[in-house]
C-alpha cells in the first residue's frame, strides 16, 4: 500500500465517489441544452473529481492517471475543438452558423451544434482547471526567497 | 416579498463575509470567508431563478475553496501580525459604496443620451429587455424567449443564447480562460522544483 496521500478511509471513499462525480460532470455538460448546466459547469465538476483524486491519493500515485502534460494537451485540444465547431459553421454559410440538423426538441440529439460546443468546452475547462490545480499543488516545494535559509519546507 | 427580504439578508451576509475576508488575521479564515460569500451568491442566483448560474457558481466555489485551502495549508506564514483596523476599512468601503450609488443615480438615473438619438436605459434596468417607455429601443430578450427553441433546437434558452446567439462571446470567454490558465502555467512552471542547496542564488530577488 502506497503511503502517500491521505488515510485509507479517504482513499476508499474517493475511489467510490470519483467515478460518479466524473459521470455527473459529463452528464451536466452533455445535457446542457436540455437542463440547467453546460460545458463550463461540467468541466469544473471534472476538475473537482481530478482534485479529489490528486488530494486523496497524493501527487505521486495519481500521476499515473492525471499528468500535467496530458492536461495541457487536452486543454489545448478542447479550445481548438470549440474553434473547429465554430469554423465548421462555414459548411452552412458563415462563422458559428449551425451545421447540424436541429433534431427533435427535448431529445438528447437536438440543438444542432450546441452539444458539440458543450463537449469541447467540457474538455477545455476540465483539463485546464485540473492542470492549474496540479501546478498549484506543486506549490509546496516552492523556495522562499523572502526568508534566507528557510529550508524547513 | 419574502424572497426579496431573504435576498437582502443574503447580500448583507455577503458584505459581512467580504469584510471578514479582507480583514481576517488568518489567511485560512479569509479563504473560508470568500467561500461563504460565493455560496451566498449562489443561493441568491437560485432565488432569482438562474439555476444555470447557480450550478456554475457552486461548483466553481467548491473547486476554488479546495484549491485555495490546499495552497494556504502548504504555506506556514499565513497569519498577519500587524494591527488591523476593521472599523476604518468598513467606513471607507461604506462611504465609497454610497458615493458610487449617488453618482449612478445622479448621472445614469435619467438615461444617458447616445449618438444615434436614443438614450441608454436608466441604471438598473435590464438592457436587453423591452423598456416600458418608447424612448428606449426594444431589446432582443423577448425574441430570444419566443424563437430561441425553434431556431436553435435547444430548449434551455440560456444555453441557446450562450452557444448560438452569443457564441462569439463564449468564444472570447473560452479564450480568456485559456490565456489565463496559460499564464498560471507560465508563472508556476519552475516554482515546484526545489532549488539545490549547494548552488548559490544567482538571481536573488528576481522570480525565476
Amino acid at each position: 500500500m502506497n503511503q502517500s496521500g491521505m488515510t485509507l478511509i479517504v482513499k476508499n471513499t474517493a475511489r467510490l465517489v470519483s467515478g460518479f462525480i466524473t459521470v455527473f460532470g459529463i452528464y451536466i455538460a452533455l445535457t446542457g441544452h436540455l437542463t440547467p448546466g453546460g460545458g463550463f459547469a461540467g468541466g469544473v465538476i471534472l476538475a473537482a473529481a481530478a482534485a479529489l483524486v490528486v488530494l486523496s491519493f497524493g501527487r505521486e500515485s495519481s500521476s499515473k492517471l492525471i499528468t500535467g502534460p496530458a492536461c495541457h494537451v487536452a486543454d489545448a485540444a478542447g479550445a481548438l475543438g470549440f474553434l473547429v465547431v465554430a469554423l465548421l459553421g462555414y459548411l452552412a454559410g458563415d462563422f458559428f452558423i449551425n451545421f447540424v440538423p436541429l433534431g427533435q426538441r427535448h431529445h438528447l440529439a437536438s440543438g444542432g451544434a450546441i452539444p458539440l460546443s458543450n463537449l469541447a468546452i467540457l474538455i477545455k475547462v476540465g483539463a485546464g482547471l485540473a492542470g492549474a490545480f496540479l501546478a498549484l499543488s506543486a506549490f509546496r516545494l516552492a523556495p522562499r526567497p523572502d526568508l534566507t535559509g528557510g529550508e524547513e519546507l | 416579498m419574502g424572497i426579496e427580504l431573504f435576498i437582502v439578508v443574503l447580500i448583507a451576509f455577503m458584505l459581512l463575509a467580504a469584510l471578514v475576508a479582507v480583514e481576517a488575521r488568518d489567511l485560512l479564515s479569509s479563504v473560508i470567508a470568500v467561500g461563504a460569500a460565493g455560496f451566498a451568491l449562489s443561493v441568491i442566483d437560485l432565488l432569482v431563478g438562474a439555476p444555470d448560474l447557480a450550478i456554475t457558481q457552486v461548483v466553481v466555489e467548491v473547486v476554488a475553496l479546495v484549491l485555495l485551502i490546499r495552497v494556504v495549508l502548504t504555506r506556514d506564514d499565513t497569519s498577519v501580525t500587524s494591527a488591523r483596523d476593521v472599523l476604518r476599512t468598513g467606513a471607507v468601503l461604506l462611504g465609497a459604496g454610497v458615493l458610487l450609488a449617488a453618482v449612478f443615480f445622479a448621472i445614469g438615473g435619467r438615461g444617458i443620451p447616445q449618438q444615434g438619438g436614443g438614450t441608454l436605459p436608466p441604471f438598473g434596468q435590464p438592457v436587453l429587455s423591452h423598456a416600458p417607455d418608447a424612448a428606449v429601443p426594444p431589446g432582443v430578450a423577448a425574441d430570444y424567449l419566443e424563437r430561441g427553441a425553434d431556431q436553435t433546437g435547444a430548449v434551455n434558452t440560456v444555453t441557446a443564447v450562450l452557444l448560438d446567439f452569443r457564441a462569439y462571446d463564449t468564444l472570447g470567454e473560452a479564450t480568456v480562460i485559456f490565456v489565463s490558465i496559460l499564464g498560471a502555467y507560465a508563472i508556476l512552471r519552475r516554482i515546484g522544483r526545489r532549488r539545490d542547496a549547494s548552488t548559490p542564488d544567482q538571481e536573488e530577488g528576481t522570480p525565476s
